[in-house]
């Protein structure tokens, strides 16, 4: 258990630095947050006066970031300029992009490990090639490209899908955009899956489990498998804290309202707080993803031993 | 441990009977394929509960002699030819289910290093249950009764808790009674033993050459060992075959071999061992190498080594045939054994 509690000590450090240095790079943002706030019609002094007090943005960066620790820690995240709590923002962004996340997770995790066994067990095919030659596409087409291209031909021309919006909601709003997000991330699956079974397929053990007279599919899903799926499952998990963090492109051009398109507005509209607000439980995501990935490698590998 | 005569062919049908087994092995591409060989032609066989120990270097083709009769060498890397009967059944020309069926029931294989022949992520009590469950339909519970009852066989202490723990938990010793009590579980009547102590302390080694005669005794496996280690052999088989470049030089019963080889090449590898008797100096190393993988020049593939070569070596290569009483030798010009030209 000391290994849990040295990993939580190293997130709580990581994390004070993050939200200190995003917390500092808001505050630096060019621009008057509050003359934003107004647009063309400047607001009455004694209202300005009245939101730099409520928000301290009159006191210097470390006081600023201390206010905001302490609400931090009664569970506050805080309210932007124009009175709205950044916590009832995320509320309303999450389900979206949860939904968006785990759907292009479970999409990855399935179709890439799938491709990827079925390559190595079929090495040299055309099978193999054409799992190559896809893999290929989906890791150097750029994601915004793969999105309009998706959305023009399968949502516009053929009307397979929904183009953008969540009306149509879950499952039929979010496949195309899911597809997208999990593109690349599938082919390193699959890459990723392929080399370490055929590394497998040539160990020791798997001879002995033949030796043993054990039938192929028992070779390859429980010998083979189990072994190959250790740095695929490490990647996946790391994925899962990316793709939670919100894909800004592509809940963009499929216009979904989540984290993502979030944190974009929260920054051009210099909404200091909202941007430090999704900044942290994004942090906490990642700490989390990356905790989880440890102890899911010693689960996969009972070598690894945390203690 | 009865000793049976290995020339007489009119044995009645041996349980193992390895005939001509080559075996090439592929490199290159599909358009420019490669193929080497590195067994060259093998053949011997084994008896009901005999100890019969493959001997010699590395690249001789003992180990690849043995993964051949498992069926163990994937296609797209090597080529197996000849034939190898089980109790009559050629293995090699088996449909691939039914060879499965054999393979850990009727033949059974023990590696040389149990820390990469067993697989890491799985713990031991699974992997010594598994062989059972593939061939018996029996329950997860029974299958795994069975296993912790053959870790006791094996001596590994508190067997029933052990069952959980994973092979990096183990010591080198008790790795490989593991792969002991998973190769004997289900009491095959063929045990192939690869190099089975090589990885291990000398003390260690005799205990487990010592278990593996002890469970041998109530299971009646027949032992093929694969091994370099004349002394090993010497304790262990009952008969000897001594590979050389991909062929079988020698093969005789174990008291014969030792006390008068009849292969200069046999002579040699005995000269160099190390004795207790006389100067610490007194080791004769064979000159030269074994020739590499491929085709052979013609003649004897040991004549550029032997000491009692002559012209005819060079020309044509010796057949290996019989010397009686019970020895089999495969050169022109034997050692003492003048009768068997």
């Amino acid at each position: 258990m000391t290994y849990l509690v040295r990993r939580l000590l190293e997130a709580l450090l990581v994390f004070f630095g993050i939200s200190l240095v995003i917390y500092a790079m808001t505050y630096v943002l060019p621009g008057d947050p509050v003359a934003a706030l107004a647009g063309d019609r400047p607001l009455a002094p004694s209202v300005v006066r009245a939101l730099r007090e409520q928000h301290h943005l009159d006191d210097p960066l470390f006081v600023q970031y201390g206010h905001y620790l302490a609400g931090l820690f009664q569970g506050d995240l805080g309210t932007d300029f124009s009175g709205r709590p950044v916590a009832d923002q995320m509320a309303d962004r999450w389900p979206v992009t949860i939904k968006l996340a785990l759907t292009a997770w479970v999409i990855e995790a399935v179709v890439g490990i799938g491709l990827g066994v079925l390559a190595a067990l079929r090495r040299g095919t055309w099978t193999d090639r054409t799992v190559l030659a896809f893999t290929i596409g989906a890791t150097s087409v750029p994601v915004f490209v793969l999105a309009y291209t998706a959305q023009m031909v399968l949502g516009v021309k053929f009307g397979l899908f929904p183009v953008a919006g969540t009306t149509e909601g879950w499952p039929a709003g979010y496949v195309l955009p899911a597809l997208c997000v999990a593109a690349f991330g599938l082919a390193s699956v699959s890459r990723l899956v392929r080399a370490e079974v055929i590394d497998n397929l040539r160990a020791d053990y798997v001879r002995t489990a033949v030796a043993k007279g054990l039938t192929r599919r028992r070779v390859v899903g429980v010998h083979v498998l189990r072994n190959s799926l250790i740095p695929a499952v490490t990647f996946l998990a790391v994925d899962l804290g990316y793709l939670l963090g919100g894909t800004v492109i592509i809940e963009g051009v499929f216009n979904l309202p989540g984290i993502g398109q979030l944190l974009f507005q929260a920054v051009r509209g210099h909404a200091g707080p909202t941007v430090v607000g999704v900044s942290t439980a994004l942090i906490l995501i990642f700490l989390a993803a990356s905790v989880l990935v440890d102890l899911l490698n010693s689960l996969l590998d009972p070598r690894i031993r945390h203690d | 441990m009865t000793t049976t005569t290995g020339g007489t062919p009119a044995e009645p049908q041996p349980l193992l009977e390895a005939e001509d087994l080559t075996v090439d092995l592929l490199s290159g591409t599909p358009g420019a394929p490669r193929s080497r060989r590195v067994v060259r032609g093998v053949s011997f066989t084994l008896h009901e509960g005999e100890t019969l120990a493959l001997i010699g270097e590395s690249g001789s083709g003992k180990s690849l002699s043995a993964m051949a009769l498992m069926g163990l060498l994937p296609a797209t890397t090597a080529e197996v030819g000849g034939s190898v009967r089980h109790r009559g059944t050629d293995l090699l020309a088996l449909h691939p289910d039914a060879l499965r069926a054999r393979r850990g029931k009727h033949i059974a294989m023990i590696f040389q290093d149990a820390l990469s022949a067993l697989n890491p992520t799985l713990t031991v009590g699974f992997q010594i249950a598994e062989v059972i469950r593939a061939h018996e339909q029996v329950g997860r519970r029974e299958a795994r009764a069975r296993a912790v009852e053959l870790m006791a066989r094996v001596r590994i202490p508190d067997p029933a808790r052990r069952y959980r723990d994973y092979p990096h938990q183990f010591s080198g010793g008790m790795r490989q009674r593991i792969m002991i009590a998973s190769a004997l579980a289900l009491s095959p009547d063929v045990l192939i033993a690869d190099e089975p102590t090589t990885a291990l302390d000398v003390t260690v080694q005799a205990q487990i050459m010592e278990l593996l005669a002890e469970l041998r005794e109530s299971t009646g496996s027949a032992l093929l060992l694969i091994t370099h280690d004349l002394g090993l052999a010497a304790t262990a088989a009952d008969r000897v075959a001594i590979m050389y470049a991909g062929h079988i030089v020698e093969q005789a019963p174990v008291e014969d071999l030792y006390d008068r080889p009849a292969h200069p090449y046999t002579e040699g590898l005995l000269a160099a061992l190390p004795r207790l008797e006389g100067p610490p100096d007194d080791l004769t190393p064979i000159p030269g190498t074994p020739p590499a993988p491929g085709p052979l020049p013609p003649g004897c593939s040991f004549r550029p080594r032997c000491p009692a070569a002559r012209d005819s070596c060079a020309t044509r290569q010796p057949a290996l045939l019989p010397a009686p009483p019970a020895r089999l030798v495969a050169c022109h010009y034997p050692l003492e054994a003048s009768s068997a030209r």
